[in-house]
């Protein structure tokens, strides 16, 4: 990548206009007078809630879906809408936020996947070599660290993010959209990221970047477009790029609120980790204590054992080495069954795939933890389990038509909302969110931080492991750095910062007094 | 009953209409009660299988076990004069062991099911002929068991004690399946065993608790089998009744996924199979002929269904957002 530095002087002609963009489906209006232009070799921060309608600007984008009103202009053509073709042609590549990519095959296969250059004759196999070939120069370009014969199953999730890039590169991109590129990926890995952003627009290249995450598009953008209620919320110019007036224009008032304040009230040690080695990093042990009533970050970089802990903990994987305490007695689970049966619960980071049942009712994922409870000799009771969880539905504001209402219908938010009153229902002592408000809209994230600050305040003991600096930060009383396998150190509140998470995360010790090892 | 299940009957009558008008003996009290003796018997072993397909696994073994519960019961009473209570413990504690085997490989050792059990397919069978040197087993002339007889091979006012036997085994089943804790737990793991494990569910041992419901069933309807023919030929009997089990489910809604199905369902699925086995005797189709008609039927029906759920579900949709541009629901 040539460099990432100089600051390119975009050519005042945009490429693309939108004007008057209107949208609605039935009952829906999406998108509504909503009107943008892209130059190139700019990068746009596109920023709104859940449902402000950047998936409909996306589909019109990408020709998928038509707008029922307004005009799209690519290099001077007028047109009223895209088709998927026009979308190719104009050179609007994809970086979806769910890769699109086969595990089983190389980097050249997946970035020519359809598109194979064939070894002619008769028998039209794949040209594997030319292939490859074809890839190595936009790896180059790229700065990525891999080869073109790099099987995708090997790589980072930062690193096939670049495949994708260098698939939208071997297309002749001129705009590349990253929707929500960075939620998933370490700090470490943004950066390398946020690198590529800047390299294409050195070549000229548009991004249009979607992210929850406002720093990086404070990082990123030339230009902020917020979107709410499927209009133009506002436009923000380089110099007006702030954290908290694009929030102002997302929600459309001040959000102090977002994050509560601490609490004052942490009690004795609900739980101990003592020395506890896991499966992947069996060589160092991590050690730490978690007091009632407070909030207890866990920060690092994705891969430092901290999904890994929280597994042993609720006795999904098994330890070897070290030991827990719960309420001062030893505790070593062998079964998720025995973390729960003592008051240790445990919010998963995959929400679809392990907080829920997506196909069974709300009432019947609350109810499946303590299913005993709602059965009267050996049958299980509709009525008791309807009855618990309209009372969670009300406490947690779930909003579902009913409670008989499947879990894959509701927003991620929602669905957050059902993980968590299944365990509510019964009576925590100790509650671990592994990533609790990943892919969940602003909006709904405040009132998981309400509901979390509010446990603590009622004594119980909370852990949050979270990759999003601003969350950790905003969230916790202490926080807790891990380093592969290890907690390399633990903050109080008045050390909070950045820079000394992020130290913390790559394994450096920090220089302040009062700072454990 | 649910739609699905209801459609099957539905179809069950309407099969039942044409071939009495084409042979009025479909409807002989004779040919009836024939054809609910074999609804009975495969009826018990479908149960078993539906508890296994609906964790989303398989158990492929159910002939052979079939086979070898036959020859080992048959020569414990006849050659071996063990009295026929102690034979029948016998015979259910080895259900118990082999579906804990099946169970423990499944889940402790993480074998894939349809390995373990097609295994046990070839295992068993081979060890019923062994045990026999392959040749038939029999009663002598003259041995009698009445009590034994009347359970399994008798009848009470008219109607097989197999049948009935079935019956209170499926109601058992239903209260199992559809109302019980333990029901839910299946459902849950079938669907999503993560999720499940994250609620604090011991997986591991509602899927063993699967299978060896499973073997027990299947050994109840292999000495109803083998009252009901009195000659094994270790060979060749139960050959194929696996399929026969996993086919019923499958017709009666059952996802080999996991996570779905229901008793009645699975017993409708046994009831259409007879009732075509039937079909293909009255009609005078050549019984050759039998397993293609099955196969073929099995296909229709469980692509009819299929796209019957599709076009309800794109139904539903059109229904939906005509109903939201009514309301004018505000913008999202």
């Amino acid at each position: 990548m040539s460099s990432a530095t100089a600051p390119s002087s975009a050519p005042a002609e945009p490429f693309l206009t939108l004007a008057g963009i209107r949208k609605s489906y039935p009952g829906v209006v999406a998108l509504s007078g909503f009107s943008m232009s892209v130059k190139p070799g700019e990068v746009i921060g596109l920023v709104g809630e859940n449902g402000a309608g950047k998936s409909t600007l996306m589909k019109v984008l990408g020709g998928v879906v038509a707008p029922d009103a307004g005009t799209i202009v690519i290099d001077g053509v007028e047109r009223t809408a895209l088709t998927v073709g026009d979308s190719m042609k104009a050179g609007i590549a994809f970086v979806h936020q769910e890769l699109n990519l086969f595990d089983n095959l190389d980097v050249a296969a997946n970035v020519y996947i359809g598109r194979e250059p064939r070894t002619g004759g008769v028998l039209q196999l794949v040209d594997t070599d030319r292939q490859r070939q074809m890839v190595e120069p936009l790896l180059r370009r790229l700065g990525a660290g891999f080869k073109a014969s790099t099987p995708v199953a090997a790589l980072s999730l930062a690193q096939r993010q670049m495949v994708e890039i260098a698939k939208a590169l071997s297309m002749n991109a001129r705009l590349v959209i990253l929707d929500e590129p960075t939620s998933s990926l370490p700090l470490s890995e943004t950066a390398k990221l946020l690198d590529v952003v800047a390299g294409l627009k050195a070549d000229g290249i548009a991004v249009i970047f979607i992210s929850h995450r406002l720093h990086e598009i404070e990082q990123a953008a030339d230009r902020v477009i917020v979107l709410r209620d499927g209009k133009l919320a506002g436009t923000l110019d380089k110099a007006e790029i702030e954290h908290d007036r694009m929030v102002k224009l997302m929600i459309g008032r001040d959000l102090k609120a977002q994050f509560s304040t601490p609490g004052q009230n942490a009690g004795a040690v609900a739980m101990k980790v003592i020395g506890v080695r896991t499966g992947t990093y069996p060589d160092q042990a991590a050690s730490l204590e978690l007091r009632s009533g407070e909030i207890l970050g866990i920060a690092g970089l994705v891969g430092s054992g901290r999904t890994e802990l929280a597994r042993a903990m609720f006795g999904v994987d098994p330890i070897y080495g070290g030991s827990f305490e719960v309420a001062g007695s030893a505790f070593s689970p062998r079964h998720t069954s025995e973390a729960v049966s003592r008051g240790l619960f445990l919010v998963p980071e995959d929400r679809k795939g392990a907080g829920l049942l997506l196909d069974l009712p709300i009432s019947q994922n609350i109810s499946l933890p303590d299913l005993a409870k709602y059965a009267r000799s050996f049958m299980v009771s509709g009525a008791l389990e309807g009855k618990t969880a309209e009372t969670q539905r009300r406490n947690l504001g779930i909003k579902a038509p009913q409670v008989t209402t499947r879990a894959a219908t509701l927003s991620g938010g929602n669905q957050q909302k059902v993980v968590l009153a299944k365990w509510l229902a019964m009576s925590p002592r100790v509650m671990v969110f592994d990533e609790p408000t990943r892919g969940i809209d602003v909006g709904a994230k405040a009132e998981i931080y309400k509901l979390m600050r509010g446990l603590a305040d009622a004594g119980v003991a909370v852990m949050m492991i979270s990759s999003d600096m601003e969350e950790v930060i905003g969230v916790s009383d202490r926080i807790a750095v891990m380093h592969e396998g290890r907690i390399s150190g633990t903050l109080n509140r008045d050390q909070f910062s950045e820079e000394n998470v992020l130290q913390l995360a790559v394994g450096k010790p920090l220089q302040l007094e009062g700072v454990a090892p | 009953m649910n739609k699905k299940d209801l459609g099957l009957l539905i179809l069950i009558v309407v099969v039942g209409a044409i071939v009495t008008a084409i042979n009025p003996r479909f409807l002989l009290p004779i040919n009836i009660a024939n054809t609910a003796n074999l609804v009975g018997m495969f009826g018990i072993s479908a149960l078993g299988e539906a508890f296994v397909i609906i964790t989303g696994g398989i158990e492929l073994s159910v002939g052979s076990m079939i086979a070898l519960v036959g020859v080992l019961f048959v020569d414990f009473l006849a050659n071996q004069n063990i009295p026929w209570p102690i034979a029948v413990a016998l015979m259910l504690v080895l259900g118990v062991f082999i579906g804990l085997f099946h169970g423990v490989l499944v889940t402790r050792l993480k074998m894939q099911p349809f390995v373990v059990t097609l295994c046990g397919l070839l295992f068993y069978r081979g060890i019923a002929r062994f045990y026999t040197q392959d040749s038939t087993a029999g009663f002598a002339f003259g041995q009698s068991f009445p009590d034994l007889e009347f359970i399994t091979a008798g009848r009470s006012w008219g109607v097989p004690n197999s049948f009935i036997a079935m019956v209170i085994l499926a109601v058992i089943m239903w209260v199992v399946l559809h109302r019980s804790v333990f029901g839910r737990y299946l459902y849950a793991v079938g669907k999503n065993e993560e999720a499940a494990r994250y609620s604090g569910i011991k997986t591991g041992v509602v899927i063993v608790a699967a299978y060896v419901i499973c073997q027990v069933l299947t050994v109840v309807s292999a000495i109803y089998f083998a009252m009901y023919t009195r000659s094994i030929s270790p060979g060749s009997h139960g050959n194929f009744y696996e399929l026969y089990a996993i086919a019923a489910a499958v017709l009666g809604g059952f996802s080999l996924r996991g996570g779905e199905g229901s008793i009645i369902g699975a017993l409708l699925g046994v009831v259409l199979l007879q009732e075509l086995q039937n079909l293909v005797n009255l009609l005078g189709i050549p019984s050759s002929l039998n397993f293609a008609v099955m196969g073929g039927v099995i296909l229709l029906g469980v692509l009819i269904d299929q796209q019957w759920g599709l076009f309800r579900e794109r139904r539903r949709i059109v229904e939906a957002a005509r109903n939201g541009a009514a309301t004018q629901a505000p913008a999202e």
